[in-house]
């Protein structure tokens, strides 16, 4: 048996502990010649630069505001669409809808983005026909001010349909007794649903806020690379874009890796501070 | 379950066998308000893959024509024959396969291994390597000591740096040793009084009933690792090794112009284009039915919660 379990083991030990080490290199002048060894240890000094770099500060700022504005549009969506899903009653066509909001999920950034262009792009359909028509056409995909908010809409085409799965689990785990008892008691639609649904995904609502919460310093890498080049890289780096083209592509890897690091002690903190904010209000945790 | 038909009845109320008795029938209004949002949703989701896969199958009389493309009137492969000569994205079709299905073959096999190790009570420190392993869901390593790690193994510019980092997944391994701990301990035992080893019982009696829950696990890994795209850019030097998602990206989300092969003169770019994007999704596609039907049923869900 403990044969069997080895393998995994390893892989855990190798790729996911053994480089947890290598977090060293933040407080050293990191040279690829020299190696993790040889390279001279620089203290803080690293850290110290991260505090006047100006690249950062932009990175910084856009993966907050970008969270945030995600954040504000995709969980009142997820929510919605599962409350959409839960209220439909025929089951065939309830099953086709889910399948369709369920897809995006499964496909790469590359493809979501590419789809994107194709339609909402500066020489995509919608704008081919609005030019055929002599209106104007408007540049959503191109545009730095509103990236932003195309990251958002972008991400809740992509993932608003799979996140609903959680909260319609939740949802269907509500007792029913509980609406027959509120109409019983003369209580209408959106009565039911201010006091009985609602109410019911609490529990579930804060702990998606909980690990959303800990999560506020990454926003995945894809979404950003690939349309970095379209606004430019004042609206679209991001913390998670700026370690890469820092460290791996412009080889400055103990600023880099001290950003990694600050990153993840941060989230850290965040996630257990949500946690026992949590706890405070008389939630579940995550832990 | 029907409801008795009455006077006024609206012609589908027949559908509606599934009311509960408390809940009262909205107005017509509402009701069309909410198929008309349905479909609305339905449409934004649906409606990019019909119009990319239409001009994808478009001739050169049909893009000029312009407009809106839905069903093209001179339907073609042109575009999939140019595209597939050979070439650059012939090749990076052959490098996802291959690795989508190498890579899910070791994924599959490394996960339900540990998995089962860990979902018998018998095994000691099995506690320890679960906390461990939920550790690495909440804390990574962080992107340059990953890409050291790769260095340092020798792994750069290899296919193995795609596939190893990536064996287990934390997610998938507990929804697997979830299913394992249902299984009970009663057949186990028997065939061990049988004789059979651990491995045996693993192959022959857990296995065989597990098959639902190992094919969701090698849908989800087949399609992440289809969809590879970060770690080649991280880790590839050679465009001879790209997969497909990093040709998509070049030449057509970035719109690099392809110069490979004999391009027929009235090959519209744009079909091109659609076709690259359309090779890059198909598989995705053709896999998804057997994917969803776990999720829209709900099968899934009981995994997660736990």
């Amino acid at each position: 048996m403990y044969l069997l379990m080895l393998p995994g083991v390893v892989y855990f030990v190798v790729f996911h502990y053994i480089p947890m080490l290598g977090n060293v290199i933040a407080f050293k002048d990191y040279s690829p010649f020299l190696g993790i060894q040889a390279s001279p240890w620089v203290g803080l000094e690293n850290f110290r630069n991260l505090l006047t770099d100006p690249d950062l500060g932009i990175a910084l700022r856009n993966t907050l505001v970008i969270n945030l504005v995600i954040t504000l549009f995709a969980f009142p969506a997820s929510i919605s669409l599962a409350l959409l899903i839960n209220s439909m009653l025929h089951e065939p066509v309830k099953r086709v809808f889910q399948s369709v909001l369920y897809l995006p999920h499964f496909l790469s950034w590359v493809i979501v983005i590419a789809l994107w262009q194709q339609t909402v792009g500066g020489n995509g359909v919608v704008n081919q026909l609005l030019r055929e028509q002599g209106w104007g056409a408007f540049n959503i995909m191109g545009n730095p001010s509103f990236f932003k908010f195309l990251a958002a809409f972008q991400y809740i085409w992509k993932e608003a349909g799979w996140e609903s799965i959680v909260i319609l689990a939740a949802l269907s785990s509500i007792d029913v007794t509980l609406y027959e008892a509120a109409a019983l008691d003369g209580a209408n639609a959106r009565q039911r649903l201010l006091a009985v649904t609602l109410p019911g995904i609490r529990g579930i609502v804060f702990l998606l806020l909980i690990l959303w919460i800990g999560t506020a310093l990454s926003t995945g890498f894809e979404q950003f690379y690939l349309q970095r080049n379209a606004v430019g890289p004042r609206a679209a780096e991001v913390l998670d874009t700026f370690t890469f083209f820092r460290g791996v592509r412009g080889g400055d890897w103990g600023l880099a890796t001290a950003v990694g690091l600050i990153k993840g002690i941060i989230g850290a903190v965040l996630i257990f501070g949500a946690n026992k904010l949590a706890k405070r209000f008389g939630e579940e945790g995550v832990f | 379950m029907r409801l008795a038909t009455r006077a006024g009845q609206r012609p589908w109320s027949h559908h509606n066998d599934a009311r509960p008795p408390w809940m009262e029938r909205p107005s017509r209004s509402f009701l069309t308000a909410k198929a008309l949002l349905i479909t609305i949703i339905a449409l934004l989701m649906v409606f990019p893959f019909v119009y990319v896969i239409s001009v994808s199958l478009s001739s050169y009389q049909d893009v000029v024509g312009r407009g809106l493309i839905l069903f093209p009137a001179h339907p073609t492969l042109d575009a999939y024959r140019t595209v597939l000569q050979g070439g650059v994205v012939t090749r990076a079709v052959g490098v996802s396969v291959g690795l989508t299905a190498v890579g899910t073959v070791i994924n599959v096999v490394m996960t339900t291994t540990l998995a089962y190790a860990l979902s018998r009570r018998s095994v000691i420190g099995s506690k320890v390597v679960l906390m461990m392993v939920l550790f690495t869901f909440l804390f990574q390593p962080g992107l340059i000591p990953r890409f050291l790690m790769i260095k340092e193994l020798g792994l750069l510019n290899s296919y193995a740096s795609l596939i190893l980092p990536g064996m287990i997944s934390a997610f998938n391994l507990v929804v697997v040793r979830n299913f394992f701990m249902n299984i009970p301990q009663d057949i186990i035992d028997s065939a061990h009084m049988d004789g059979a080893n651990d491995l045996r019982v693993l192959w022959d009696i857990v296995l065989p009933l597990s098959k639902a829950i190992l094919a969701v696990i090698a849908l989800f890994y087949g399609v992440a690792i289809w969809n590879i795209f970060f770690d080649a850019v991280l880790y590839l030097n050679d465009t001879d090794k790209w997969p497909i998602q990093m040709v998509l990206n070049q030449y057509v989300v970035q719109g690099n112009p392809m110069t490979q092969g004999q391009v027929k003169v009235t090959t519209p770019p744009e079909t091109i284009r659609m076709a690259v994007l359309v090779i890059a999704t198909v598989p995705i596609l053709l896999v998804y039915p057997f994917l969803q039907r776990f999720f829209t049923r709900g099968v899934l869900t009981g995994a997660i919660k736990g």
